[in-house]
């Protein structure tokens, strides 16, 4: 029973499984919206899942540019997409 | 200029001065030629740091920069070029540096020029990320950071758009006394040439010449995208001295944001190294000396890092003249601008236009003057 835990992605409340990716919390969050935008305003998602291509960056408690698809979530992180 | 050649002015050159002079003499109704021999903008010019400065420290270089600034106001493009007016502070870390940046600002302030002095509490606002331990900062407006191969493009584009070419890829072997010679041997007719290729200037100008140029490296590091993260260019008042010096190598803090929100850190030169790899260990120091101003830089993440040459002179001074014993007295050059291109090609090209045309420069060429190499040999 101590294997939810609970993340805010844009500043709403979701509760996930310990050990869950901040990429995949942000999905479960909020399906579709991806991560960061691009200097051209397009919205982008998480590609490569191994933290090369930088596709899935967030800003994370306050941090920029942190790679949600290497970085697993913990109790009470803030997650902020549009990085 | 003879209306029956084909060319009036073929350009060595299409870096930010070459570019310059180009659309000056294109604006001028003279027919131009400029030959590059990889991209426009594609040397010195893309390896700067793109801060139009106005320098102070030279009457000559001031006389220039002023110049140039306004003229770059005045030209059509300025108000659609990437670019950001974010002014410079000038970081004084010692009692000492204070009062020279109070003796800058008199000087700045009897010129005109809109400059305050923001002591400890005012810099901390004014800049959050700063260390606290600093003496205060000379802030002074109106300087821009701009983008440098954006700007010689534009230039370049001026120049089409009135009738002239611009030649990429395009090596010039020999400067002639009717033109010149292509890499590739074609001939040129030009009336005059004008050598304006920076540090690759020296294998172009004649035999003999007492003409002097050093290429002076210098390596930057970009980061990722940081909006806000700092407000205004931010310079250490000993980068004058590191600039001036003759140190083999020096390391000077320098910090821009981009209009991207990334930024940008400098900075270094060295005569001692002509290898065009970066150097780890400089750039280890140049990280070092910018932690000492920003002690939370390291947790930005840097993109990239490469390096460049300035064609360096031994006086810090440009060379804007007619080449001495250059053909048939129709050879000029305009180089040597260190660090300086960006803020002072337009004034540079100013300069040589008027002495082209027989007329008398808005200010003092002289201490421009390509002989003063030759009286200072004699």
């Amino acid at each position: 029973v101590n294997d939810v835990i609970t993340v805010t992605v844009d500043g709403c409340r979701v509760d996930v499984r310990a050990g869950t990716l901040v990429a995949a919390a942000v999905e479960i969050a909020a399906p579709g919206r991806g991560a960061r935008v691009s200097p051209g305003g397009a919205r982008r998602q998480p590609l490569c899942g191994m933290g090369v291509c930088g596709e899935c960056r967030v800003a994370i408690a306050g941090h920029p540019h942190r790679l949600g698809c290497q970085t697993l979530c913990i109790a009470g992180m803030e997650i902020l997409t549009d990085d | 200029m003879n209306a029956r050649a084909g060319i009036d002015v073929a350009i060595v050159g299409g870096g930010i001065v070459g570019c310059a002079c180009a659309r000056a003499a294109t604006r001028a109704g003279l027919r131009v030629a400029v030959f590059e021999a990889q991209r426009i903008g594609a040397g010195a010019t893309a390896a700067g740091m793109g801060h139009l400065v106005t320098i102070d420290d030279d009457p000559a270089e001031f006389a220039l920069a002023r110049l140039s600034m306004r003229l770059w106001r005045e030209w059509s493009g300025w108000e659609s070029i990437e670019r950001v007016g974010t002014g410079t502070l000038w970081l004084a870390e010692t009692a000492a540096q204070r009062d020279a940046a109070h003796a800058k600002l008199a000087r700045l302030s009897a010129a005109g020029l809109q400059a305050d002095w923001l002591g400890p509490d005012a810099l901390r606002s004014a800049e959050p990320r700063l260390a606290r331990d600093l003496a205060g900062a000379l802030r002074v407006a109106g300087d821009e950071v701009a983008f440098g191969p954006e700007l010689a493009a534009r230039l370049a584009a001026d120049v089409r758009a009135g009738g002239g070419r611009i030649e990429e890829m395009a090596p010039v072997a020999a400067l002639g006394d009717d033109g010149l010679l292509l890499a590739d041997g074609t001939r040129v007719a030009a009336g005059h040439v004008l050598l304006a290729a920076g540090c690759d200037s020296v294998r172009l100008w004649p035999a003999g010449s007492p003409l002097t140029l050093r290429p002076r490296k210098g390596q930057l590091a970009i980061t990722d995208r940081y909006p806000g993260y700092l407000r205004h260019a931010l310079v250490e008042l000993g980068y004058i001295a590191a600039a001036h010096g003759d140190d083999d190598e020096s390391v000077a803090f320098n910090a821009q944001p981009r209009a991207s929100g990334q930024v940008l850190l400098g900075s270094s030169r060295s005569y001692a190294d002509a290898t065009p790899e970066v150097d780890a260990a400089l750039l280890a120091r140049m990280v070092r000396r910018a932690q000492r101003f920003l002690p939370a830089v390291g947790e930005l993440q840097m993109l990239r890092c490469w390096a460049g040459f300035r064609p360096a002179t031994p006086d810090g001074r440009p060379i804007i003249g007619r080449i001495p014993g250059g053909g048939r007295g129709n050879q000029w050059v305009a180089t040597g601008h260190e660090g300086l291109g960006l803020t002072t090609a337009t004034g540079t090209a100013s300069v040589w236009l008027d002495l082209l045309l027989g007329r008398s420069p808005e200010i003092d060429a002289a201490p421009y003057a390509p002989e003063r190499f030759a009286e200072a040999a004699a």
